[in-house]
C-alpha cells in the first residue's frame, strides 16, 4: 500500500531510545583483537634482516645497527599506513600491532618514534625530546 | 530565452570529490552537459611501476576508499594468473566474503547519500547507523574499517574463526531485517517514489550504447554482471540472481541496489556454510615471471578492470586500471539532458561516482597513429614560424608576388 510518512513510526520509536552514537572521548569503542593500530618494536628480538624495510609501502620504518647484534628501529607513524605488512614479514615477532589508534598530536614530531635499548617497556623514545 | 552555461563544480558538486560539469540551461531545463574530469590525478599507475608487488597491493587498495577490496583483489588475481599460483580454495572464499561485505557497506552508504541528496536525511541517518554493523564486522575480520589489507599474493592474510563466522551471521540477520524495511520503504513511501521516478532517465538503448555498467546499467535493464558472466573467486559455486529493473531512472537504480543487498546476504550465508578447511595462503615468488594478465571484477559500482604486465622482476612493468565510474560518467551527461537543474545532485550521485578513482592520464591522438616528439630548438622554430604566419605579417605571399612580378 502506497502511503506517505512511512518512517514516522520508526523515528518516534527511536525518540525514546538512547542515541546510537557514542560520546567518544568519554566512551571508547573497544577495538577487536587483531586491530591494526600503532606499531611497536621489541628491541631484544630483532636480528636485523630488514625484511620489514623492504616491503614497507610508505618507507616508514628504518632499522639501523647500533652495536653488535643490536638494532634500533625508527618508525615514522606519520608516514605509516598501518597495513601491518612489516608485522607479517617479521620472522622473529619483533614488530607488533597494538590497538592504540589515538595518535593525533599537535606536532608531527610526536609521531616519529625510536625504539632502542633505552626505550623501556616498548614505549618509544621521542628523538627531539 | 537564451541559453546560459553554468559550471557545477569542481568543488563538491554532489559528493565530496572534485568533478566539473559544464551545464547549458534553457530556463531550468538542461540542454547539454559536459563532464570534465582530471582534478584529482594522483599518478597511481606510475607509482605502481616503482614499487614491488607487495607494496602495490596496499597502494592499489588506496585507489578507492569504498571499493578498496575490489581494486586489490582485481590486482592480485591478475598477478596470480601471471605467476600461475594455485590459490587455496579457502582463501577464495574469504576474499569473496569480504567482497560481499564490502558491497553491502557500499550500497548502504549510497542509500544514505541518495537520501541526503533528495532531502530525506532521516534515511541517511538510519541507513548509516545500520551500516555500522557491517563496518564492525569488517573491522573484526581484517583489523580495519576501511582499506582492509586482507589480500596478499597467493591468498589472504587472516583466517575466519568459527566464532567470527557466528558473529557475521548474527550481523547479517540484523542487516537483512533492516534491508527488508528499506525495500518496504522504497516501494511504499510515496515521497521517495515520486521524487526519484523519471529523474535521471537513461533508456535501455542509451545504457547499452554508452556502456553503462553495474547498478547504473542494471537499473536500465542491462542484464550484465561480471560475477555471473565471467566468474572469478568463489562465485561459480554460489547461487544468486542478478537484480535488474526496467524503471531506467534513479528509482530503478535504488531498487537494484537494495535488491542486491538481499542477494549479498544470501551469498555470505552460503559462503560461510560451505567454506572448506585448509590453508589460507601459499608462498608466492617475489619475482613474477614475464607475462600479462587482464582481470575483471564486479565492484559495488560496476566492472573494475585491471591489466598487469610483468617483466620477470619484483616490480610490474605496467599497471593499468579502469575504475567503474569512468564507464558510467558518459551516461551522466546523457541523464542530465532534459532534466531540471535542481536534479543535478541526485542524478550525479545516482551512478555512485568516485572521481578520484577514475582519474587516469589520457592522451588524445588527433593526427592518426604515432606521436611526434619535438626537441626544444624545433619547438622554438615552430613557435616563431607559427606566430609569424598566424599573428604577424605574412611575407610569404608578398615574396611570391614579387617573384611573379620579376618573372
Amino acid at each position: 500500500m502506497k502511503k506517505t510518512g512511512k518512517m514516522v513510526s520508526e523515528v518516534l520509536k527511536s525518540f525514546m531510545k538512547k542515541p546510537a552514537t557514542e560520546l567518544y572521548p568519554f566512551v571508547k569503542n573497544p577495538k577487536p583483537a587483531g586491530f591494526r593500530g600503532r606499531i611497536i618494536f621489541h628491541y631484544e628480538k630483532c636480528i636485523g634482516c630488514k625484511l620489514c624495510m623492504r616491503d614497507c609501502p610508505s618507507k616508514a620504518i628504518t632499522i639501523t645497527k647500533v652495536a653488535d647484534k643490536k638494532f634500533e628501529a625508527r618508525i615514522n607513524l606519520d608516514d605509516c599506513i598501518f597495513c601491518a605488512q612489516c608485522v607479517d614479514n617479521c620472522a622473529k615477532n619483533a614488530l607488533e600491532s597494538t590497538s592504540d589508534y589515538e595518535l593525533a598530536g599537535l606536532s608531527r614530531d610526536s609521531l616519529k618514534t625510536v625504539f632502542n635499548n633505552e626505550s623501556v617497556d616498548n614505549v618509544a623514545l621521542r628523538p627531539e625530546e | 530565452m537564451s541559453n546560459v552555461t553554468i559550471p557545477v563544480g569542481p568543488q563538491h558538486p554532489a559528493l565530496k570529490e572534485p568533478a566539473s560539469f559544464k551545464i547549458t540551461i534553457n530556463g531550468e531545463r538542461i540542454e547539454r552537459a559536459d563532464v570534465r574530469l582530471g582534478y584529482n590525478h594522483r599518478g597511481v599507475e606510475k607509482a605502481c611501476e616503482e614499487r614491488n608487488y607487495i607494496q602495490d597491493i596496499y597502494l592499489i587498495e588506496r585507489v578507492c576508499g569504498i571499493c578498496s577490496h575490489s581494486h586489490s583483489t582485481a590486482f592480485v588475481l591478475a598477478v596470480e594468473e601471471i605467476a600461475a599460483i594455485e590459490v587455496p580454495k579457502r582463501a577464495f572464499y574469504i576474499r569473496t566474503i569480504i567482497a560481499e561485505l564490502e558491497r553491502i557497506h557500499s550500497h548502504l552508504l549510497w542509500l544514505g547519500v541518495a537520501g541526503h541528496e533528495i532531502g530525506f536525511d532521516t534515511l541517511l541517518m538510519y541507513s548509516w547507523r545500520d551500516r555500522e554493523i557491517v563496518m564492525d564486522i569488517l573491522n573484526m575480520l581484517t583489523g580495519n574499517r576501511v582499506n582492509y589489507g586482507i589480500n596478499t599474493i597467493g591468498g589472504v592474510r587472516r583466517d575466519i574463526t568459527p566464532k567470527q563466522a557466528q558473529e557475521i551471521l548474527c550481523g547479517i540477520d540484523k542487516l537483512e531485517e533492516r534491508t527488508r524495511y528499506y525495500i518496504e520503504l522504497a516501494t511504499e513511501e510515496v515521497t521517495l517514489i515520486n521524487r526519484l521516478s523519471g529523474v535521471g532517465f537513461l533508456s535501455h538503448e542509451d545504457a547499452l550504447h554508452l556502456g553503462a555498467i553495474g547498478p547504473t546499467g542494471r537499473g536500465s535493464a542491462v542484464d550484465r554482471d561480471i560475477r555471473r558472466d565471467d566468474p572469478y573467486l568463489s562465485y561459480p559455486e554460489l547461487q544468486f540472481k542478478i537484480v535488474t529493473d526496467d524503471h531506467c531512472d534513479v528509482y530503478g537504480r535504488t531498487l537494484v541496489r537494495v535488491g542486491e543487498l538481499m542477494e549479498s546476504y544470501g551469498m555470505i550465508r552460503q559462503l560461510l556454510q560451505n567454506i572448506p578447511e585448509g590453508p589460507i595462503s601459499v608462498k608466492a615468488p617475489r619475482k613474477i615471471p614475464a607475462g600479462r594478465a587482464f582481470s575483471r571484477y564486479e565492484a559495488p559500482r560496476g566492472e573494475d578492470v585491471h591489466y598487469i604486465q610483468a617483466n620477470g622482476t619484483d616490480m610490474p612493468e605496467r599497471v593499468k586500471l579502469r575504475a567503474p565510474t569512468l564507464a558510467n560518467v558518459q551516461s551522466v551527461a546523457r541523464m542530465l539532458e532534459n532534466s531540471y537543474l535542481a536534479d543535478v545532485p541526485i542524478v550525479v550521485a545516482s551512478i555512485d561516482p568516485c572521481f578520484s578513482c577514475t582519474d587516469r592520464m589520457i592522451s588524445l591522438r588527433t593526427d592518426g597513429p604515432g606521436e611526434k616528439l619535438m626537441s626544444w630548438p624545433e619547438l622554438h622554430a615552430f613557435s616563431l614560424d607559427w606566430n609569424r604566419k598566424n599573428r604577424g605579417i605574412d611575407f610569404t605571399n608578398l615574396n611570391k608576388r614579387l617573384i611573379e612580378k620579376k618573372v
